[in-house]
């Protein structure tokens, strides 16, 4: 029966609220945060915010009944308290796979995140969660390499990666730089990493400091016998600079790249993360700007999409918070994102922040990456939180060393055995931590060192961004 | 200045030459080598052995000894045979490796038993300068 055209303004609810409707497998369904202006009631506004991010706009439109609106339109189809907060709710909404272009993250967050951002109707929005259903998760490309791929390459097994941002982060000359990237390796780290803030300023341009890292690394393996790399950041102004730099990093041997997701642009990050996997590259995934769009914990979107999106476009670390270091992350949340980012099939988990089942297939996982204010005292906190399959980075906790670069590389080494060791052994970690890295440091004059010089410094901060839980 | 201590790694000194994990420990104990089977084995792992001449330790393909030991849960039949390859090979280094095969990779590698090579394997001729 065709439907006739009137003209004029409806309430939301009456089209885009639908809480009989069930989820399908093939929808995209997401968890919205809503804090409604005052008056406005709970359905409309999740009504409000379902038709801003599909099909919908303030008013009626004759085009309308051009189309099947009934299937384009996205379904807000339940809220609920969040706990501990009166004035906000989580709205669930489901949108149709027609909505979106097949393996388009860009495409999917224009919708998702667009326009309803600003949307006068709410006060505050923030994305909480995102539910890629499997169609969408087997067109997007993923990491170039993934986590096994990564280990092979590298020859090692059964224990996190040890890296380390060099420092100061910027104006060190090339020569130098590459200094302090020898120094790292020979001492015992399987990766050293450009800040993100590096990338071909006057005090050192990229290809110098290209050339200078890929000697110390050649060096640091021949010495040491290991594998070795460090991450050449090739975030660039022009996506043709990013490529000329990519294609030199590939031609002297390098093993592994860095970008950064978030400054680069999704679209140019995912077409290096293809280069990539082309060219047998790694790829070190930073992650610059995610606490101006995940730190509130009204408003924006939460570090757990940022990092699901991120194993779509595809990367093979990323950065993900300490827990214990410097840097803001609850622990529930940055354990629930980390599983997001290695597992192949993750269960929703409130008590962790996760609002959705999510399949990945058989898309390969990342490398979650722990960097920031830590050092060998974190080390058994560290391997018990992240288990085997990290990248611990301690960079003020490697140059830091009063001996230097090499001690420090080697201190952290020990400590990370150690932890291995004993976690195989059945110990318990975080309870016997202290007794562990005492022993292991009776064989490393190295270990003790680092051991006096960073006793006393804990980062013992309240967390912003914290799990909705009924009593804070 | 005198008290800061010197790293004393070196290209010429095969004692530089480390072996992936655990490798900066010293060498493991009977003791600890039986709680690393004894991990793997409580892993569902897989165990394998591998050994290789130490001047060619940087490949990715030791020679295997015999097949992975499917299936095999015994400890002292594991550490059995890892005292059988290392008499057979005498000098070699020793690789315990746990396989997992749900997750295609290896669950665990170590060296559990060091080679001590006669002579220089690594050298400088084979690090070329950056510029």
């Amino acid at each position: 029966m065709a439907k006739k055209y009137e003209a004029g303004v409806k309430e939301y609810r009456e089209t885009y609220w639908d809480p009989d409707y069930t989820p399908k497998d093939s929808d995209v369904l997401a968890c919205f945060k809503v804090v409604p202006q005052p008056g406005v009631p709970r359905e409309e506004a999740a009504a409000a915010v379902c038709a801003e991010s599909s099909t919908g706009t303030w008013t009626t439109v004759w085009t309308d009944l051009l189309t099947d609106l009934d299937y384009y339109k996205g379904r807000a189809y339940a809220v609920e308290d969040v706990p501990g907060d009166d004035e906000a709710f989580y709205a669930f909404i489901a949108y149709p796979m027609g909505l979106f272009e097949e393996g388009s993250v860009v495409n999917l967050f224009t919708s998702l995140v667009g326009n309803v951002f600003g949307f006068k109707a709410v006060r505050n929005l923030r994305l909480e969660d995102v539910r890629f259903p499997l169609w969408f998760v087997t067109t997007c490309f993923g990491p170039p390499n993934g986590i096994h791929v990564e280990r092979d390459k590298l020859d090692k097994y059964g224990r996190p990666l040890l890296g380390c941002t060099i420092k100061p982060k910027l104006g060190l000359s090339a020569k130098n730089y590459g200094r302090a990237i020898y120094e790292a390796l020979r001492g015992g780290l399987d990766f050293t990493k450009d800040d993100e803030n590096v990338n071909s300023q006057p005090f050192m341009r990229w290809r110098d400091r290209f050339l200078f890292a890929q000697e110390a690394i050649n060096k640091a393996e021949a010495e040491t016998g290991e594998r070795k790399g460090h991450y050449l950041n090739v975030t660039a102004p022009t996506v043709e600079e990013m490529f000329k730099r990519a294609e030199f990093a590939k031609e002297i041997g390098s093993r592994i790249i860095m970008s950064d997701y978030l400054t680069l642009g999704w679209a140019a990050h995912n077409s290096l993360s293809r280069w990539c996997r082309d060219n047998g590259m790694l790829l070190h995934v930073h992650r610059a700007m995610h606490a101006v769009i995940d730190r509130h914990p009204k408003h924006g979107i939460n570090f757990r999409v940022l990092a699901k999106l991120l194993r779509l476009l595809g990367g093979d670390h990323l950065h993900s918070g300490t827990v214990v270091g410097k840097l803001e992350g609850d622990r529930q949340a940055t354990l629930g994102w980390i599983d997001l980012l290695r597992d192949r099939y993750v269960k929703e988990d409130r008590a962790r922040g996760i609002f959705f089942d999510q399949d990945w297939g058989q898309m390969p996982g990342v490398f979650p990456v722990a960097s920031g204010g830590i050092h060998v005292w974190h080390m058994p906190a560290l391997v018990s939180i992240f288990g085997d399959d990290s990248v611990l980075q301690f960079g003020g906790g490697t140059l830091g060393h009063p001996w230097g670069n090499a001690a420090g590389a080697a201190a952290n080494r020990v400590a990370l055995e150690a932890c291995v060791q004993a976690r195989n052994e059945g110990r318990e970690l975080e309870k016997e931590g202290k007794d562990i890295l005492t022993k292991a440091a009776k064989h490393s004059p190295e270990l003790k060192m680092a051991m006096e010089t960073w006793k006393e410094i804990k980062f013992e901060f309240d967390t912003v961004d914290k799990l909705d839980v009924a009593h804070r | 200045m005198s008290e800061v201590m010197d790293y004393p790694s070196r290209l010429s000194d095969n004692k530089s030459r480390k072996f992936g994990t655990l490798s900066y420990l010293p060498p493991l104990t009977d003791e600890e080598i039986r709680k690393e089977v004894e991990y793997i084995v409580q892993k569902g792992w897989q165990p394998m052995i591998e050994h290789t001449e130490p001047e060619n330790a940087s490949l990715h393909y030791w020679y295997m000894w015999k097949l992975p030991m499917f299936g095999e849960t015994d400890v002292d039949a594991i550490l059995a045979e890892l005292e059988e390859c290392r008499k057979a090979n005498p000098g070699h280094h020793i690789k315990l490796v746990g396989l997992d095969n749900i997750r295609q990779t290896q669950g665990t590698a170590l060296v559990v038993y060091r080679g001590d090579p006669p002579e220089m394997v690594m050298c400088a001729e084979r690090v070329k300068p950056g510029f």
